[in-house]
């Protein structure tokens, strides 16, 4: 038996079921935000943490230029390591018919028997190196997708300058490749960046290092320090060539890795909330509005003997129905979209199995925050109820008293018709309600401008990036630095127009605690073809005399120009050197820091070397000027720029790029849900006075006009403050998601304000036409009879 | 319709013939009218009494251009008010009819003086809203919000507001229904003067048969219909009425 209570609950949900879906609505949004951005922290978390545990990744790597093997018995004797495996890798160019350039590749080696101790891979398809077959290889598995590769395929690549031909065993992927890029690029292309897996003895021949390793994988025994380890690595393969060893949390791969579960973290924490906060707010003047219409109701039930309490949890359900509805809802569409980005992420992040897996207790989590956050809003409401005594609930309300806003219109009131004061009036009446709903529709348009402003200053970047700053077509890598005659031979090719090389070392910048692993490039100044430009667009120029930093390495590093930064090279004689800072530029990619080349050379005392070359290249003879390229030995790779940029913006557009319709529609949302209910209540209020408007002669339009004035005063006011809102959030999602990897611009542009304004204007549109419907409906008769 | 103002002081304001009007459908139909024929000379003060539920604010509604009819026709001098759409109805609200209801529907934002001015502001040739006020006897409370005013006040502002466009016809539902005998009497005065000074057409629908004095015409209602029609040969002033 359904009490009449619990019927009247139901009629109340049923009438307001447009109003009463739009907060739900809200609510799910920040639910499933909630789910699916905890579902994926946890899934991505704990399928790494499974990756990396079953396929023993190394916690330590220790690059070095030759090792000899016995060596690995001193490393492992350092206290706090459980094993120890040493490997050789090296570059590699894959020759891929349908592709201009050779493809850029990791050579890496496994043992010819058994597992490798460390980093071993995970086998997708086809079978293991066979011993007794020294052309065979284990092949990136997303490579060979990408051009359609088998096992029992082969290809061809150059190691060290000569080519061999591979027959493909089997297809692979490891946790140290989760995320593979090709050198120098942020985003991941799979067809143009390869892991050869391949025997170690015979790896080793190719480069030239039998009975040698020139990497060193360690890892920790529980508890043990990864510094004190690497600093002990370091001292025994210094005299080897070693370039400094580092730990798994500056490994490149598991960088970017961890970079985009800590922002999924910081998401999940931040934007939630403020979907909750705008449901409880609606919640709060729905509720107030129906019980201030139903006082005589309420005074009725108090007079037949029903407490407040029974009242109070009557209006208390209806508030748990809707949140607890909207949560449920929300973590049915959080699951699937949890499971529809984890589609999305398994491209970017090469993981054999990616299951999207929701912690239990978040649901509860979920479900209990919308409801504690939707009663909240209820709470304050509430307290009315107990305050009102039976007699008062009866009689029919004094009208509002208005007689404070009297003064405020005094000033206007020559200029304003009755309709406009009595627009003026209400809002002045009830300020706060007025700025909640301002700054409710504010904030869900500031979300909007900030993620269109952060993809907006995206493509700029990339624009900047490409066509500004990298004036190129292709970047040349040399295996090893060359002197300068290489140059002339590049420069001799048909087609070449123009030749800039540069130089560049591993080091480590330090300035106190500070430290940053990276480069620093020789550059020559005043650079034609990849400047440095500075955040105003003015070229920044590498100097003799000191450094300049990108700034996200000044950054890092807490540095200014005029300080002094210690460059710690890892490569040849080991310089120490202490810098002065003379600029700083700007990065979308990476953190680096130029040197004039051949100060650089100077201070290593390699007078004339290069490590490679931006080119200017005649589109008529391309072809010919790549092939070329492609059979000089010492050529370690060639990087077309059309190439990289093609990968990044179609990032841009099939993954993160996806985000700006997302949030185009979830900022809509917001705003739908605020503008429509506030326009909902305000013709709760007023359809007694705009009944009243309409038979005193007032045509339809001018009485809707009275009602969504008020509504277009609150939208218009909330677009300047939205704004705002925009810049500053962008200005926070810069700032707290850049990191030396990739650097997050804000720009936000008069586009992105006008387009997040332009959502904000149809959303209040649409919620304007919606009860513009009903004012033209409004029973004149019935309004009149009853009292409100 | 313009300009026709001195030919409506005289003649018939209304001519209503086999007016019906049904809310609702099948079993549940509800016949508030049920054919109702009646003629109200211009100029006239009509008292229209009945029980409630007899249908006297359905007909004033419906004359009042509120409601439409479900059958039958009523006319407006020469305006056939049950063939007009919407927005004629709008405009035959807005130049010909003022309303004062039990309720007043004051706008609460507005003062006084802007209640009157709401509706000044759309009529054509309206009487200034100090006049309108004074008219009532409220000129020393027009910068007074509605919360500000006692009920009697807030009614004789409404029937300022109703008479400030110098309406053809003013329609009052029960227009002393929420008032005490005093100000009730005051509320009334006011109507009978409007009637007198200013030659307008004035329908009272009430449920206190006393009023009835003071009208030229007095219409009684029950289930629907006319019932009788008196007319007073000799009429009481406001105060003079026994409430």
């Amino acid at each position: 038996m359904v009490s009449p209570l619990d019927r009247k609950l139901l009629r109340d949900l049923w009438r307001m079921k447009l109003q009463t879906s739009a907060i739900g609505l809200v609510i799910a949004v920040g639910v499933l935000l909630l789910v699916m951005m905890g579902g994926l922290v946890n899934s991505l978390e704990q399928t790494r943490q499974a990756y990396y545990d079953r396929y023993r990744l190394a916690d330590v790597f220790a690059p070095v230029k030759r090792a000899p093997d016995h060596l690995l018995t001193r490393l492992s004797e350092i206290p706090g390591v459980a094993a120890v495996e040493g490997r050789v890798v090296g570059g590699a160019l894959v020759d891929i018919e349908d592709q201009t350039v050779p493809v850029r590749a990791q050579a890496v080696s496994l043992p010819a028997f058994g597992e490798p101790r460390l980093n071993a891979v995970y086998l997708a398809e086809g079978r293991r190196l066979d011993p007794r077959h020294m052309d065979e290889i284990l092949l990136l598995q997303g490579f060979a997708d990408a051009h359609d590769l088998e096992p029992g395929d082969s290809i061809s690549a150059t190691i060290h300058g000569a080519r061999h031909t591979f027959r493909i065993a089997g297809l692979a992927q490891a946790p140290e490749f989760l995320y593979s890029t090709a050198p120098g690029e942020l985003a991941p292309d799979d067809a143009r960046f390869a892991v050869i897996w391949m025997n170690e003895e015979a790896l080793a021949a190719a480069l030239d290092l039998d009975g040698a390793f020139n990497e060193a994988l360690i890892s920790l025994e529980r508890g043990a320090q990864a510094p004190a380890i690497i600093d002990a690595a370091d001292r025994i393969l210094m005299r080897y060539g070693g370039t400094g060893a580092y730990g798994l949390v500056d490994q490149i791969s598991n960088r970017f890795i961890t970079e985009e579960i800590s922002g999924l973290r910081v998401s999940s924490r931040s934007v939630p909330p403020v979907f909750m906060g705008v449901a409880a707010f609606l919640l709060y003047i729905v509720i107030s509005r129906m019980i201030e219409a139903e006082r005589t109701q309420i005074g009725l039930l108090k007079a037949f003997g029903y407490t407040s309490t029974e009242i109070g949890w009557h209006y208390l359900k209806f508030i748990l129905l809707v949140s607890i509805t909207g949560a449920l809802l929300g973590c049915a569409l959080g699951v699937l979209s949890g499971q529809a980005l984890s589609g999305v992420y398994r491209q970017y992040y090469k993981f054999p199995f990616l299951l999207f897996r929701v912690d239990p207790g978040s649901f509860m989590t979920a479900i209990l925050v919308s409801v504690a956050s939707a009663s909240a809003g209820g709470f304050l409401v509430l307290r009315k109820i107990f305050a009102l005594a039976p007699a008062v609930a009866m009689r029919p309300p004094a009208p509002a008293d208005y007689s404070g806003s009297a003064r405020l219109v005094a000033a206007l009131k020559r200029y304003l018709d009755q309709p406009t004061r009595m627009i003026v009036r209400r809002v002045a009446r009830q300020p706060m309600r007025a700025f909640a709903s301002t700054i409710g529709i504010a904030v869900g348009m500031g979300l909007a401008v900030a993620m269109l402003g952060v993809l907006g200053g995206f493509d700029k970047a990339v624009s900047l990036g490409f066509n500004v700053i990298d004036r190129s077509d292709a970047t040349v890598t040399f295996v090893e630095p060359l002197g300068e005659k290489t140059l002339f031979e590049l420069k001799r090719l048909d087609g070449v127009i123009e030749v800039e090389p540069f130089r560049s070392v591993s080091v480590v910048f330090r300035n106190g605690v500070k430290t940053h692993r990276g480069a620093l490039s020789g550059s020559v100044s005043p650079a034609e073809l990849n400047r440095a430009m500075s955040e105003d667009v003015e070229q920044v120029y590498a100097r003799k005399d000191g450094v300049i930093l990108s700034d996200p390495l000044a950054r890092k590093l807490a540095i200014q120009p005029g300080d002094e930064v210690t460059v710690e090279v890892r490569e040849g004689r080991r310089p120490v050197l202490s810098l002065p800072v003379t600029g700083t530029f700007r990065s979308l990619l990476g953190a680096p820091a130029y040197y004039e080349i051949g100060a650089l050379n100077d201070a290593l005392n390699e007078p004339q070397r290069v490590s490679g070359a931006y080119l200017r290249i005649d589109a008529a003879n391309e072809t010919e000027v790549y092939e070329a390229i492609k059979n000089m030995p010492a050529v370690a790779g060639i990087t077309l720029k059309a190439d990289a940029r093609q990968s990044l913006e179609r990032m841009m557009n099939e993954g993160a790029g996806a985000t700006r319709y997302y949030m185009a529609i979830i900022a809509a949302i917001i705003t739908f849900g605020i503008v429509y209910n506030s326009a909902r209540i305000a013709y709760a209020e007023r359809a007694h006075d705009l009944a009243s408007l309409r038979v005193l002669g007032f045509t339809k339009g001018e009485a809707a006009y009275v009602l969504l004035g008020e509504l277009g005063l609150i939208t218009l006011a909330a677009l300047p403050i939205g704004a705002l809102i925009g810049i500053g959030l962008a200005g926070a999602i810069a700032a707290g998601f850049s990191t030396d990897l990739y650097t997050i611009p804000a720009d936000v542009g008069p586009d992105s304000i006008g387009n997040g304004a332009m959502a904000v204007i149809i959303a209040a549109i649409i919620a304007g036409w919606l009860v513009k419907r009903d004012v033209d409906r409004l029973e004149l008769v019935s309004a009149l009879k009853s009292r409100e | 319709m313009k300009g026709s103002r001195e030919a409506e002081r005289t003649g018939t304001a209304f001519r209503v013939q086999q007016l019906t009007r049904v809310y609702g459908e099948g079993p549940a139909a509800v016949h508030a009218l049920r054919g109702v024929d009646l003629k109200v000379p211009a100029g006239d003060l009509v008292v229209l009494l009945g029980a409630s539920g007899s249908g006297k604010s359905t007909l004033l509604n419906i004359l009042g251009g509120l409601d439409r009819a479900t059958a039958g026709t009523a006319h407006f001098f020469d305006q056939e008010l049950t063939a007009m759409a919407d927005v004629a109805l709008t405009r035959y609200r807005r130049h010909h009819v003022g309303f004062v209801f039990q309720f007043y529907n004051l706008m609460p934002s507005l003062t006084a003086r802007e209640n009157v001015d709401l509706v000044t502001e759309i009529a054509d040739d309206p009487l200034p809203a100090d006049e309108a006020l004074s008219l009532v006897g409220l000129d020393h409370r027009q910068d007074h919000f509605p919360s500000e005013l006692s009920g009697g006040e807030q009614q004789r502002v409404a029937i300022a507001r109703a008479v400030a466009k110098r309406p053809t016809v003013l329609f009052c539902d029960e227009p002393t229904g929420a008032l005490d005998s005093t100000t009730g009497r005051q509320v009334l005065r006011v109507l009978q003067d409007v009637n007198a000074n200013l030659g307008t057409t004035v329908m009272i629908v009430t449920h206190a048969a006393a009023t009835a004095a003071m009208a030229h015409r007095v219409i009684e209602m029950a289930d629907g219909a006319v019932r009788n029609v008196t007319v007073n040969e000799t009429r009481l002033s406001a105060e003079e009425i026994e409430w």
